[in-house]
């Protein structure tokens, strides 16, 4: 816990690890949502609300 | 009995009154069919569409556990083992509100949530990430710890380059704490309650390319 992170270096890039991952996972979450198929009910509007 | 002079004067004093003209107003505005509605378009029909909504989910625990922290106190929430839960439950649920509220900004940022006339919702989307922004690091400043600390002395310099330093004092505890318990969290409140009724009001933006092939 009171050991400093690592960071990952790579030419002007400087970010530590755990954000990195942060990063990578909201990357892989936003795509998941955009192919997973959602749920519909039958009977679905096909218009604008409004 | 009433004549039909009184009937009409008593239609021109109704039509004067604010609180009528108010109701109507919302009424025209934002029907409780919009407010609430129990239909969605198609389109909406996507997991792109529920990070605005676990957004405000997590806000809800945010307050939540912010309330019972602020009951309680610093000793309280570093001592006590239920106080660190609901430490730690206040701190996680800020982590899942900014990382669903960047994943929405995505979403609306590449369907270009912005358009249709919804340029103001989209602008007080932005205020809010400002705001939010602003709200976590006043809490950074006030967990009472080295952590609070180490972040003030580092700040403090920052805030007073870019000429701040004077009313929004980092080392001040009791001007931090007060930021973040009362007036930031409002802000955000109030604007996330605005924001929703804009996007109940307009109805969610088309896709840009929907089936159909109709086009922005």
């Amino acid at each position: 816990m009171d050991t400093p992170t690592t960071y990952f270096h790579w030419g002007f890039i400087l970010i530590s690890v755990p954000n990195l991952l942060v990063i990578a996972g909201m990357v892989v979450l936003f795509a998941i949502a955009l192919v997973a198929p959602f749920p519909h009910r039958k009977e679905a509007d096909d218009g604008d609300t409004k | 009995m009433a004549t039909p002079s009184s009937l009409e004067e008593a239609a021109s004093v109704e039509s004067k009154s604010w609180t009528l003209r108010l109701r109507q107003a919302f009424d025209r505005t934002l029907p409780m069919d919009h407010l609430l509605p129990d239909r969605q378009p198609y389109y909406v029909g996507s997991w792109v569409y529920v990070f605005g909504v676990v957004t405000i989910a997590a806000l809800v625990w945010v307050v939540v556990s912010g309330i019972v922290l602020s009951f309680f106190g610093p000793q309280w929430w570093h001592d006590s083992r239920v106080g660190r839960f609901f430490n730690s439950l206040h701190f996680w649920s800020v982590q899942l509100f900014f990382i669903f509220m960047v994943l929405h900004l995505w979403g609306q940022y590449f369907m270009a949530g912005w358009r249709s006339g919804r340029a103001a919702t989209w602008m007080i989307g932005v205020v809010i990430f400002a705001v939010s922004v602003l709200t976590a690091f006043t809490g950074y400043l006030s967990q009472q710890n080295f952590d609070a600390q180490f972040i003030a002395i580092n700040a403090k310099d920052a805030m007073n380059a870019g000429g701040i330093g004077a009313f929004f004092n980092v080392l001040n505890f009791g001007q931090m704490y007060g930021l973040h318990i009362m007036l930031l969290p409002i802000g955000v409140t109030i604007l996330v309650v605005l924001h929703i009724v804009m996007v109940r009001t307009r109805g969610v933006v088309k896709p840009i390319d929907p089936e159909g092939g109709e086009r922005p």
